[in-house]
């Protein structure tokens, strides 16, 4: 769908608006519904007044919000601007960035792609992991700017349709989350371990590194270490590490958990 | 993030004029430093030259078709290239570990080769713009001489500056011995050797390195050494992975007999990290060793020797005993092929 098209409102969602957010009404009905205007229509719903039009509301939940296209951001609101053209998820994007944006907040901000996570936007947790021309690399460390000619994946590019990546497969098997945060970064991290196995890639724990073997065999230690990276304070990581080893070794591995009986 | 203007270099001289004609300009390679310091607010420059579209990635032999006259690996090669490279994995494996004892693989999949060198230390204090720093301010006081000094020098400190410089990679390079090659907006290039590129802090530890403003690394010369089969990178830290080291050491040991069954030490090289504000050689240690038998006793005594000038802090006193006891076991792992 396109970013600019608005949503007719049916004339139960308009009463919504009219009945509980009479200021944003006029704004509703020229642009549509925006990320604001959801948020406060959640927050609502969350003190239980929407209660009698839960049901207009819910059918609102469901709508793709509208978000302003990237030529509606005022030329103020931008810095010191850089043209830049890269490629997410296959598609060619072309956008004008302030030059202190980084790849995450493009992805998230401009691009619409919440996938990629901000955790400590310090480069300490790996939240925020995307694959660029086939390397994991850390979107909140690297300036949209630097970005030109580049092709990013995303966890929104990795399912082919509906059909979910192996990986993505192998973290619902073996329950390799609890809260989710980290779990866009620890799969496209884990993606691109992969191809670095297959390459041969030494790690720190590597028992001779002068000996180089491809595709090398990962033990659970050198997943471990390779994927030392990506923090869950969950602490999901005997199920991330059996998810990975699964989709490593092409051969099914136990799960760590059961569910009770 | 304060504003600053973005530039993309296309060649070395246009980058190096474009910094030289501006003192608040930054280079930018794989920013994973840079971006941070940036973000803290430590770092305000006013451009951004970014050198990392540069070809100054190449891994290859200093005399055309021979890496047993050492290797050249280019500046802004990327760290994951250079610790994977087979030349590299073969003749210079204590670089490859040390390599990949750092940081992460996504961070190491950023970071170049020149970049690691010019790390900025993780003193809590110079990255805390609320607090003292004479690196990042001078003449603001140094917090951490009587704050909080766990994690700070045993070696080389002053009353300006307790600060360790952090990479583990440029520890390797100082026990390897390598040359770094720079080039400035005029077109010449300098050597530098290892030992002189980074500074113990004295008066002026705002000054981490040794290279002016303007001046690009365009590669980092590794000399042969005879030491690729005895050799091992130890860190130490306080998690399993993903953290800077308390204590590391790069420990090689060119024996005797070269087929591995040599029991007397010809040279030894240690380098240590987590220590001082430069990667620090032990050369009292180094000194011991040469013409011993490769005995952990020696290496007890070796260390010793070393670590005898340690000066601690209140709180790192710890430093020292940890020191003495990685550099036995640096060695020992050197010796038994990376076993203990």
């Amino acid at each position: 769908m396109d970013v600019n098209e608005t949503p007719d409102l049916s004339d139960d969602e308009k009463k919504l608006f009219e009945d509980l957010m009479p200021e944003d009404l006029d704004e509703i009905l020229d642009t549509g519904v925006n990320r604001r205007h959801f948020l406060k229509l959640v927050t609502l719903a969350g003190g239980g007044i929407l209660a009698a039009q839960s049901a207009v509301a819910e059918q609102l939940f469901t709508r793709p919000l509208n978000v302003p296209a990237a030529a509606e951001l005022s030329s103020a609101t931008i810095e010191n601007g850089v043209n830049v053209s890269l490629n997410v998820n296959g598609a060619a994007r072309k956008l004008l960035v302030d030059s202190r944006m980084t790849l995450l907040d493009t992805l998230r901000e401009r691009l619409e792609l919440t996938g990629s996570k901000k955790g400590c936007d310090h480069g300490q947790c790996g939240a925020c992991t995307v694959i660029v021309d086939g390397q994991r690399v850390l979107s909140c460390l690297t300036l949209a700017a630097s970005c030109e000619g580049k092709s990013v994946k995303t966890i929104e590019g990795l399912a082919k349709g509906t059909v979910l990546h192996p990986m993505q497969e192998a973290f619902l098997k073996h329950d390799g989350f609890q809260c989710g945060f980290c779990t866009p970064g620890q799969i496209c991290s884990a993606v691109a371990l992969m191809d670095e196995a297959k390459r041969g890639d030494a790690s720190y724990v590597t028992e001779d590194v002068r000996k180089k073997t491809a595709p090398v065999q990962l033990s659970t230690e050198e997943i471990r270490e390779r994927m030392s990276g990506n923090l869950c304070r969950c602490g999901a990581y005997p199920n991330i590490v059996a998810a990975i080893q699964e989709v490593h070794s092409g051969k099914p591995v136990e799960q760590t958990f059961r569910f009770s009986a | 993030m304060r504003p600053f203007t973005y530039s993309r270099a296309n060649d070395p001289a246009s980058a190096t004029k474009e910094l030289a004609g501006n003192p608040n300009a930054r280079f930018l390679a794989g920013g994973t430093n840079l971006i941070d310091l940036m973000k803290e607010d430590v770092e305000r420059p006013s451009a951004i030259v970014d050198i990392s579209g540069l070809r100054l990635t190449e891994i290859k032999p200093i005399a055309a078709g021979s890496a047993k006259g050492g290797l050249s690996i280019g500046g802004l090669g990327k760290n994951t290239d250079a610790a994977n490279h087979p030349l590299i994995r073969q003749n210079y494996p204590l670089l490859t570990q040390a390599i990949l004892a750092g940081a992460s693989g996504q961070i190491r999949n950023m970071a170049t080769n020149g970049g690691n060198l010019l790390q900025r230390t993780r003193c809590p204090y110079f990255y805390e713009v609320a607090m003292p720093c004479n690196k990042r301010e001078p003449g603001s006081g140094c917090g951490a001489l009587e704050g909080v000094n766990r994690l700070h020098a045993i070696f080389g400190a002053s009353e300006k500056c307790v600060a360790v410089y952090p990479s583990d990679m440029a520890i390797a390079l100082a026990a390897l011995d390598a040359v770094v090659k720079v080039k400035n907006a005029g077109g010449q290039e300098r050597s530098i050797p290892f030992a002189d590129f980074h500074r113990l802090p004295g008066d002026t530890p705002e000054r981490d390195t040794n290279l002016a403003h303007g001046e690009l690394i365009t590669a980092i010369d590794l000399p042969p050494n005879k030491f690729a089969g005895k050799s091992y990178y130890l860190k130490v830290r306080d998690r399993a992975s993903y953290a800077f080291a308390l204590i590391s050491v790069a420990a090689g040991l060119e024996m005797d007999r070269s087929d591995g069954s040599g029991t007397k030490i010809v040279q030894a090289r240690i380098a240590m990290g987590g220590v001082a504000h430069k990667p620090w050689r032990a050369l009292k240690a180094e000194q011991f060793l040469a013409g011993k038998e490769a005995t952990v006793e020696n290496f007890k005594r070796a260390a010793d020797a070393e670590m005898v000038d340690a000066k601690p802090l209140e709180h790192n006193k710890f430093k020292v005993e940890l020191g003495s006891r990685s550099i036995v076991l640096a060695l020992q792992m050197a010796m038994n092929g990376g076993k203990a």
